[in-house]
């Protein structure tokens, strides 16, 4: 076949891939994906362990070392069906703590320890990187079978670029898929389903590779085992020891691969999806197995003696003519290519923002303050992790010469994750296990993993020269790379997984049992081992009287984006019974915002970050003390008692909040009337005095002409005073003639910076605004918005303190509704002033007399509740900011047609 | 001593002392006057109730807390004019409480009272 046609293929199935990936993330944001979370998408996603080492290299392993292949099926299968007790355990911590990787998982149980978080990284990133290379060596191999195959069309470029394509293009199309936006739990469920749906051809493509080997090839089955035993697979005896420690190998990589991982509790949408998984995973990697025998033994038989039998899937159906098959199977090896790289280069990408770019940022930003977007930052950051990550394998690819066969490079990578094991499950069941212990436990098992088998996989005289593998380093035979401590005659592989595996346990055991635990620790650890007992134990409590919640808004802000991050608010308010922007920063709240915050950045950093703002960094045992009778009294109390709790606190604080409200309302009466009389008294008091001088007549004509001209002035400020007033009221009591007409809200706004911009014009003022987002017709009365947006311009242009003021005008369309937010630069309004601004006479300082008597806002107030929208103060924008809501397409009031 | 910050008004009274033989100075800051006050030493204290930087009644309540100036004549002078704000000028030691809007020549003779003309 072609090379082109070849290279057109996979770009359409991946353009394929793509659109049923994006096609399925439009519906679920409609909200109709309830079949996305059906038990069997979840299973076939966890296909993604059959990468392309067992679509191609199971054959080449069964070829060379027999029955063998199978171990790497066993273990997974043990694991589903005797160890399901502790996947669910796993899913249920994952789901509850919000975990987003392993590396998260494991830094979140050991208190929250970013140093943890860091080593897990490096361990994944390092171990996954021979994984990657495979993937691309097979890729590579597969375009070279069907490029020898075929004399015409392109000609494929040679194995090493080939291999950078692969890679580029893999990068590429990941980036494109995994990172379009920053998701608040790190559930793609596009990428789900695009995995699902390669599941599906994988399985269907080997199927059919075996159904013809075994009916078409051959005779049937019975001629099938008669060819099995005529062949060298037969003679294979099985080796106890390796035999049991691949099979513990690959149950400990099913569930410590990143990308395993991150299928199986990250996207893990409903815990009852595992329990069908249990049976469902296992059949599927039997079907998977059940032709890779026949595959191998007609390959062997058929083929010259020099083939590669980890190519045999392509090599047989070809040798027969059989192109479309050959077609099929090579989608079916690519899409276990593609599958495994994506989400494997998904989920180290997230550890490596969370992990080690956030922390850095964190301590690198000057103030405590968090500046700039932080979700660009963290997308960027794991664009470039997967690119990184590819650039990786590929690296290793080409140093490794490629030549290596598949399986015992995806072994090389298993026990390069299976050093995360003594950690892990130390953490779920031992709650002694500590900081110290895990990450004694880590380095030593990794170390050991790069000196034994890592780093002579490179081959002899890349790292280490012949001479330190055969003699070890310096002459000390017991530091022998592939036979520590003289244990000499073992298997390498088994070999390094022992020795890895014992130093890794006993430094856990020794440095967990000789270190103290910190308080965050003893917390996280009760939390992850009790986690069935203490569903509604508070990992955490903040001191509430230390926290400033316009600044957790602005965090926020940061890290979820301005939109989400005000809904969250509201909704928090809401439930609370209040309304606003600015929730009580009760318990409750700040974890629920912690786990969100923590989804995005993983929960170490939202842990920081989040104590950084309360003024603190770490729990005392006085807190400790707290949580832990918190716990118990919501433990003893029943949950009906618990919700009528909940519902009397609620009642409680509206009531409270209206006794505030009447209470102020009293005062605001006296105050009203006090403050007209102030108001009408003042300028009549010049009119009076300078009458009176005046009439007396003694007064030089050009400083009665000064004198006047004060009268006039003063008379003008009464008019408008009254004028105000008696807007004021018409608009309260909704009797007001509305003339609606269509308007560009683009003119609206420029009337309103023309007529405001007399408003201190000796002041220059950047005005910032997004015309393309202004382009909108909308149906209102022009003359009444004019004066709300003339207003809060010239509130703006009155009030802003920034040394270089600024005005950003910003508009968004909601459905049927406008939003229209005005942001100057300066300092706002204090927080316990926000709520009054709003009243009449509400002028916050006596010192500014511009004219105006304090009724601005009260009458855009009024405007707005006439024209059908409203307007609101925003918080933490970073200045004064007012929120106009105002409905796209005004309809007449029944009452003014009447009228 | 005129604190009044009003700049209409404090124009209106300079005028009407000035014209009767006072020398004027006025102020609009609360915040400076009870400093002035001290330095300037003047005859009569002309206060308005509200002020910004610091209200009239508080200068007036620091004035009368120092013995030496606790002799010194007091002027009050609101635009409210409501029974409460009167009384407590009085309490906080007010020699005499004027309403906005006054007649000039009640005005001038209400200042002249004060010290003693």
């Amino acid at each position: 076949m072609p090379f082109n046609l070849l290279v057109l293929a996979c770009l359409t199935y991946v353009a394929f891939l793509f659109a049923i990936a994006f096609a399925v993330e439009r519906r679920a944001q409609a909200g109709a994906a309830g079949w996305l979370r059906s038990p069997w998408i979840y299973t076939l996603s966890l296909s993604i362990y059959c990468t392309a080492w067992t679509f191609y290299g199971a054959v080449g392993y069964a070829a060379r070392s027999g029955l063998e292949f199978v171990t790497i099926y066993l273990g997974p299968t043990l694991m589903f069906i005797g160890w399901w007790w502790v996947l669910r355990k796993l899913v249920r911590i994952g789901r509850q703590q919000r975990v987003t990787s392993i590396a998260d998982m494991i830094s979140s149980r050991y208190g929250k320890s970013n140093l943890l978080g860091v080593i897990v990284t490096l361990i994944c990133v390092v171990a996954a990187t021979p994984y990657i290379a495979l993937q691309l060596q097979s890729v590579t191999l597969s375009f070279g079978v069907f490029a020898a195959a075929g004399s015409y069309g392109w000609v494929m470029p040679d194995t090493a670029s080939t291999g950078l394509w692969v890679a580029s293009g893999l990068a590429l199309f990941t980036i494109l898929f995994g990172t379009r936006n920053l998701d608040a739990n790190e559930q793609h469920t596009g990428i789900v389903i695009a995995i699902a749906v390669e599941a599906v051809v994988k399985l269907v493509a080997l199927v059919a590779v075996g159904i013809f080997v075994v009916w078409f090839i051959a005779d049937g089955p019975a001629d099938i085992v008669t060819r099995i035993n005529a062949s060298p697979i037969a003679d294979w005896e099985l080796v106890p020891t390796r035999w049991a420690g691949l099979i513990a190998l690959s149950a400990t990589a099913v569930i410590t691969l990143p990308r395993m991982f991150q299928v199986l509790v990250v996207e893990n949408s409903d815990e009852r999806n595992l329990a069908t998984a249990s049976w469902a995973f296992p059949l599927y990697l039997a079907a998977m197995s059940v032709f890779v025998v026949p595959i191998a033994v007609v390959g062997l038989q058929m083929l010259p003696a020099g083939a590669n039998p980890d190519l045999f899937v392509l090599t047989v159906p070809l040798s027969v003519g059989q192109g479309g098959l050959a077609m099929l199977a090579f989608l079916g090896g690519f899409s276990s290519a593609t599958s495994m790289v994506i989400v494997a280069s998904i989920a180290l990408a997230t550890m490596v923002s969370n992990h080690i770019v956030m922390p850095v940022w964190l301590s690198l930003r000057p103030t405590r303050e968090v500046t700039g977007d932080v979700r660009r930052l963290v997308l960027n950051a794991r664009r470039f992790s997967i690119a990184g990550v590819l650039g990786l394998g590929y690296l290793y690819y080409s140093f490794s010469g490629g030549s290596a066969s598949l399986a015992s490079i995806g072994l090389i990578s298993f026990v390069g994750v299976a050093q995360m094991m003594p950690a892990m499950l130390g953490g779920l069941f031992w709650r002694g296990a500590t900081r110290v212990g895990a990450a004694a436990g880590l380095i030593t098992g990794f170390v050991l993993w790069a000196y034994t088998l890592f780093l002579p996989s490179f081959g002899p005289d890349s790292v280490f020269s012949l001479s330190v593998l055969m003699d070890g380093p310096l002459g000390l035979s017991w530091l022998r790379p592939q036979a520590l401590f003289g244990a000499r005659g073992m298997d390498p592989l088994i070999h390094a997984l022992f020795w890895s595996l014992v130093g890794n346990t006993t430094a856990f055991a020794l440095g967990s049992l000789f270190s103290f635990p910190s308080p965050v620790e003893r917390v996280q650890g009760l939390a992850f081992v009790n986690v069935f007992d203490t569903e509604r134990s508070e990992p955490q409590a903040w001191d509430q009287g230390l926290i400033d919640t316009e600044e957790l808004l602005k965090l926020a802000q940061r890290i979820l984006g301005d939109e989400p991050a005000l809904t969250f608010f509201q909704q928090a308010t809401q439930e609370q019974g209040t309304d606003g922007y600015l929730p009580d920063p009760t318990p409750a709240f700040l974890e629920a915002l912690e786990r969100k915050l923590a989804g995005a950045v993983g929960a170490a950093a939202a842990h920081a970050m989040i104590a950084e703002l309360a003024g603190r960094a770490r729990v005392t045992v006085a807190d400790l003390i707290r949580v832990a009778d918190e716990t118990a009294q919501i433990m003893e109390n029943s949950s009906r008692l618990e919700h009528q709790r909940a519902e009397l606190e609620r009642t409680a604080r509206q009531l409270r909040e209206a006794n505030e409200k009447l209470t102020q309302i009293s005062i605001q009466k006296d105050a009203f009337l006090s403050q007209i009389s102030h108001e009408l008294r003042t300028p009549m008091t010049s009119i009076r005095a300078f009458s009176e001088i005046l009439m007396e007549g003694d007064v030089p004509p050009e400083m009665a002409v000064t004198q006047a001209r004060i009268i006039h002035e003063e008379a003008i400020r009464l008019t408008r005073l009254l004028d105000d007033l008696l807007d004021l009221s018409v608009l309260e009591n909704g009797t007001v003639q509305l003339d609606l007409r269509l308007v560009s809200l683009t003119e609206l706004i420029d009337r309103a910076l023309r007529a405001a911009g007399q408003v201190r014009p000796d002041q220059t003022f950047v005005i910032w605004r997004d015309l393309p987002t202004e382009a909108l017709f909308i149906r209102t009365d022009p003359d009444r918005l004019a004066q709300v947006f003339i207003n809060l311009v010239s509130n703006a242009r009155k009030y802003c303190d920034a040394r270089q003021p600024e005005i950003r005008i910003a508009v968004k369309q909601r459905g049927a509704r406008v939003i229209v937010d005005f942001i100057d630069n300066g300092s706002g309004i204090p927080k316990d002033k926000q709520h009054i601004i709003f009243e009449k006479f509400a002028r916050l300082t006596d010192q500014t007399r511009a004219g105006g008597a304090g009724l601005g806002l009260a009458i855009c107030r009024e405007i707005m509740a006439n024209l059908g929208g409203s307007i609101t103060y925003l918080p933490a924008q970073g200045g004064a900011a007012f929120r106009v809501t105002l409905p796209l397409r005004l309809e007449k009031p029944k009452y003014s047609d009447a009228a | 001593m005129l604190i009044e910050d009003e700049p209409n008004i404090a124009e209106a009274i300079r005028f009407l002392l000035t014209r009767d033989g006072w020398q004027v100075t006025a102020l609009a800051d609360g915040g400076v006057a009870e400093q002035a006050v001290r330095q300037d030493r003047p005859d009569l204290v002309i206060l308005d109730l509200m002020l910004p930087g610091r209200s009239g009644l508080e200068i007036l309540m620091a004035l009368r807390a120092d013995p030496a100036l606790s002799g010194l004549p007091v002027m009050m002078l609101t635009a409210k004019g409501q029974g409460r704000d009167r009384e407590a000028a009085e309490r906080a030691g007010a020699d005499l409480f004027m309403a906005k809007p006054f007649a000039n020549a009640e005005f001038v003779a209400a200042a002249r009272s004060l010290v003693g003309l």
